[in-house]
Parts: C-alpha cells; structure tokens; sequence
C-alpha cells in the first residue's frame, strides 16, 4: 500500500513540476482550449495504440503531435475561426477515440482511467515515462527560455530581431503534445489541462517575473498533487479530481487572501 | 533624396502588394540612406503599415523587390505594445529579450531615453509615452542602422510628441542610423523630416517636407495647410476620429488637453 502511495505521488509530483511551467506558457499565449483538444484526442491515441499493439505514450505523443501539426495547417487557412475549430476537433476526436475503444472487443480497457485518470495505478514503467518524459521537456523550456518568451511577448519583434518564431511555435506544442501524453496516467485526459492552467494562474498572483510565475506554478502544482493524494487516501475520493479539487482551492485561496504582490 | 546611392540602406524597387485579390500597393519607388529621416504620410488604409510590414519582413510583396545594404540591421517600433496580462514582465525583463542583448547595454540606452526610473516598473503599468520610449529603447537595443516606426507618437500629446521627434531626430545624429516612420499629421514631424513621402496606395508625391506640402495630391488629401495651429493639431486627430468634422473634432482635442 504504501509503496503504491509513494509510485503515486513521485508520479504526480513529476507531472504537476513539469506541467506548471509550461502551464505558464499556456496561460500567457491563451492556448487553454489548445491544450484541451490535444488532451482530448489523446484517447484516440490510446485506442490506436491498443488497436496497432504500440506502446500507449508513444501512441498519444505521436497522434498529440500530429493533431497539433494539423491544427497549425487549418489555422492558417482561415476557414472558420479558431475557437471553432478546436471545438470541432477536441469533440470529434474524443468520440472518435470512444467509438475505437468499442471496436476493441478482446481488450478491456478501464475508460474511467484514462478520462479522469488512475493516479493509483502508476506502473515503474509509467514512472520512466514520466521522469524521462519530464526531463526532456524541463530542458528543452530551459535552453529556449529566451526565445520562447520573446516570441510569446511580442512575435513580430521577435521575427524582426532574428528569432525562427514559426519554429519557436511549434516547439511550444510539441512541448505541450509531450506533457499531455505523460500526464494523462495522472489526471486523465479530461482533467489534464487543468494542471497546467490552474497553477500557473494561481502562481500569476504571486509573481513578479516570468520565471518566477514559471516556478510559482511548479511548486504550487506539487503542493495540490501532495494534497489531492492525501484526501484520495483520507477519505477514499478518486484521486485524479482530487487532484484538481486541490489545485483551485489554492487558486481561490491565492486570489481571496490579500496577498497583493502582483501589483506595481 | 540624394543620389549617393552608395549610402542607401534599403531601396523599394516597383514594390506591389495584392491581398485577397486587391491591390493594397502598387508601383512603389523609394530608398532610404544613411542619416536620412523619411517619414510616410498618407491616410488611414493607404497602406504605409503594409509597406513597413513588408520590409521588416513580415509580409510578402507580390511584385517588386526590396533591396537591402547588406550590414543593415533594423531597430523596430511597432505601433502597440499588448502583453497578456497574466505575463508579470518588467521593463528590464521585456528589454532583456532582445536577441543577443547584453544585460549590461541596458541601463545606458533607458538613460539615454531618459526613462532609467521605468526599469523595474510592470509593463502593464505604463503610460502611453512610458511605453513609446520603451519601445524605441527595444529597436535601439537591437543595434539598428534602420530605425523603422510605426506611429511612435501614438497615444502621447502634442508636447511629448514634438520631444519625441526631438529625441529621434538625435539619436539619428548620434547614431547616423536612417529612419523610417510612418505619421498620420505632416505639422508636427516636419521640422525634423528630411524627405517625405505621401502614401495613397501608390507614391503621391515625395521630397522634402516643403514641397510636399505644396503638393497638389497631398493638399487633396490633407488640406491646404492653413494660417490657425488648431488646424494642425484637428488634422492629428482626424484619422482617430475618422471622418467627423467642425465641433465634435474640437470637442475631441479638448478632452486630449485635459487629460
């Protein structure tokens, strides 16, 4: 028991550190509903995965990735506007990961896990995911820092002073495709982008710089994956929302409490 | 202009740009040199933001060429600054995202632009004029021999405007850099205009502030320039207005001076 509790929260822990920054991102480029349509498509890439015998994150990384590839291409097109579009896709491609599940007659397969999560759940092998996932992601934020904020504070600047700003973009959704993928086995693929959003907003009450926000948010994530984990075991709730549940009372808290540092 | 082609910095040869089937600019000729202050007038729509748009590399030209010297680094001012406001940015931080920027090269430029005091101030906390100042502080950052501005009085009075152009106009004898700036009112920018050039989807006319203002097809435009200075401070104001005339626009320059 106890050594399931502790696969738990070093998973959860390793999420919410990851999440929080790029969380920062999210918020700040009002990419909210694009990190939800990736995470909704993520259980496309779980039936996909299971249909074609690949392994799961991979399958989800890959089908993430290429959603976001594809929602560049039609973004750019300038059929309908992008809000609609995301909506198109985060539904169809749910149903159409839902409607592929069903097809999967000789595997059963716990839908209620990979929607909202089973944090209990956590396999050693989950864990190299997660860490090796986490670390790849943590360096690449660190190393292209500076370009990733620069073209998120202003893009043409960034373009006419010299920053490859297309690249720069997409490297902000592979970012986000990769977290999606990791993070799914933690809070589902309902709940995921919460993690990255909720503490990143909370953290912006409470910073001054960007890279404090940016580790405001990590550790705030944390402190909810720790709390949501403790009621889990306290009082028998399911983990992934409480998770969650955890995460937007600190949010309500940080913005009730006259914490006021986020002025001038 | 002058005929030293040697200093030209950048040259527009025939630049044509079609959006969507129609024609936002057609057969533009012009070339900025060292030194050299150009300023850009033309009504709202004419498409002086395109041309600009198009030289920093932003927009593609359907015909023509721009031919550009070769060291030519370009400082850019855009017209707006919007950050999100869930970004926590402080000047220092905003000006630190240069490309290749030295930290320490930061606080000569704010002395220069007399704005060290901003340095550790939010970015959603300034003013109109704070905020043009730290724009030019992020083009000159960058180390340009073309300044290009879109619109750097926008949302300053008529007081700050004229010492902004001062200050533009300096930094150009300092720097020897050449600029490119767009201005919605001839009035104000002349005095420290060398050649201007009178944008209505072609090249009205060009040359220097004097004999443009003489020109038929800008008169057209603008108006004859008349005798009052409150003609030249409505003409300012018009395009923000768009096209309303007599009392409202006084009306409307009234509550900018009380402001």
């Amino acid at each position: 028991m106890f050594d399931l509790l502790f696969r738990a929260l070093l998973g959860g822990l390793g999420v919410a550190a990851v999440a929080g920054p790029l969380g920062a991102f999210v918020v700040w480029r009002r990419m909210a509903y694009f990190g939800d349509t990736l995470a909704h498509s993520a259980l496309l890439g779980v039936a996909l995965g299971l249909l074609f015998d690949i392994n799961l994150n991979l399958a989800v990384i890959v089908l993430c990735v290429g959603l976001a590839l594809i929602l560049v291409t039609l973004q750019k097109k300038h059929i309908i506007a992008t809000d609609t579009l995301l909506g198109i896709l985060a539904h169809s491609s749910l149903s159409l990961g839902l409607v592929a599940v069903s097809f999967l007659d000789n595997i059963r397969i716990d839908l209620m896990a990979y929607l909202f999560g089973d944090l209990l759940a956590i396999s050693q092998q989950d864990l190299y995911w997660i860490y090796g996932g986490g670390f790849i992601v943590l360096a690449l934020l660190i190393s292209f820092w500076k370009p990733l904020l620069a073209v998120t504070v202003n893009e043409e600047l960034a373009k006419v002073e010299g920053y490859p700003v297309e690249a720069i973009r997409l490297l902000l959704m592979l970012l986000v495709a990769l977290v999606i993928a990791v993070a799914m086995k933690i809070v589902g693929v309902l709940l995921i982008t919460s993690l990255m959003i909720i503490p990143a907003a909370t953290a912006r009450k409470l910073s001054r710089s960007p890279i404090q926000m940016a580790s405001v948010a990590s550790l705030l994530g944390c402190l909810a994956v720790s709390g949501g984990l403790l009621a889990s075991y306290q009082w028998d709730t399911p983990a992934g929302p409480s998770v969650v549940v955890c995460a937007a009372v600190l949010f309500l808290l940080a913005y009730s409490l006259p914490l006021g540092r986020a002025k001038a | 202009m002058s005929d030293n082609s040697a200093n030209a910095l950048v040259s527009f040869d025939n630049i044509g740009i079609e959006f969507d089937g129609r024609t936002l600019l057609s057969d533009i000729n012009m070339t900025i040199h060292k030194g050299e202050i150009v300023t850009l007038i033309g009504p709202n729509g004419s498409g002086k933001s395109t041309l600009i748009r198009t030289l920093l590399g932003l927009q593609q030209a359907s015909s023509g060429r721009i031919q550009r010297h070769a060291q030519m680094r370009i400082g850019y001012m855009p017209q707006k600054l919007h950050i999100d406001p869930t970004l926590p940015l402080s000047v220092n931080h905003f000006l630190g995202l240069v490309k290749g920027v030295k930290k320490q090269d930061i606080p000569a430029v704010l002395a220069r632009l007399s704005i060290s005091k901003l340095a550790h101030k939010q970015v959603h906390y300034l003013s109109g004029g704070e905020t043009q100042r730290v724009l030019l502080a992020r083009a000159l950052l960058n180390r340009p021999s073309l300044l290009v501005l879109d619109e750097p009085v926008q949302g300053v009075d008529v007081n700050g405007q004229i010492e902004l152009y001062n200050l533009i106009a300096s930094i150009r004898d300092e720097l020897g850099c050449g600029v490119l700036m767009i201005s919605h009112d001839l009035h104000l920018v002349m005095a420290k205009t060398d050649t201007v050039v009178c944008i209505n989807q072609h090249v009205c006319c060009s040359g220097s502030p004097q004999h443009v203002k003489e020109h038929p097809e800008y008169q057209a435009m603008f108006g004859v320039p008349g005798a009052e200075d409150s003609i030249a401070i409505y003409s300012h104001h018009h395009d923000h207005v768009h096209d309303e005339h007599g009392e409202v626009t006084q009306n409307e320059s009234h509550a900018h001076c009380n402001h």
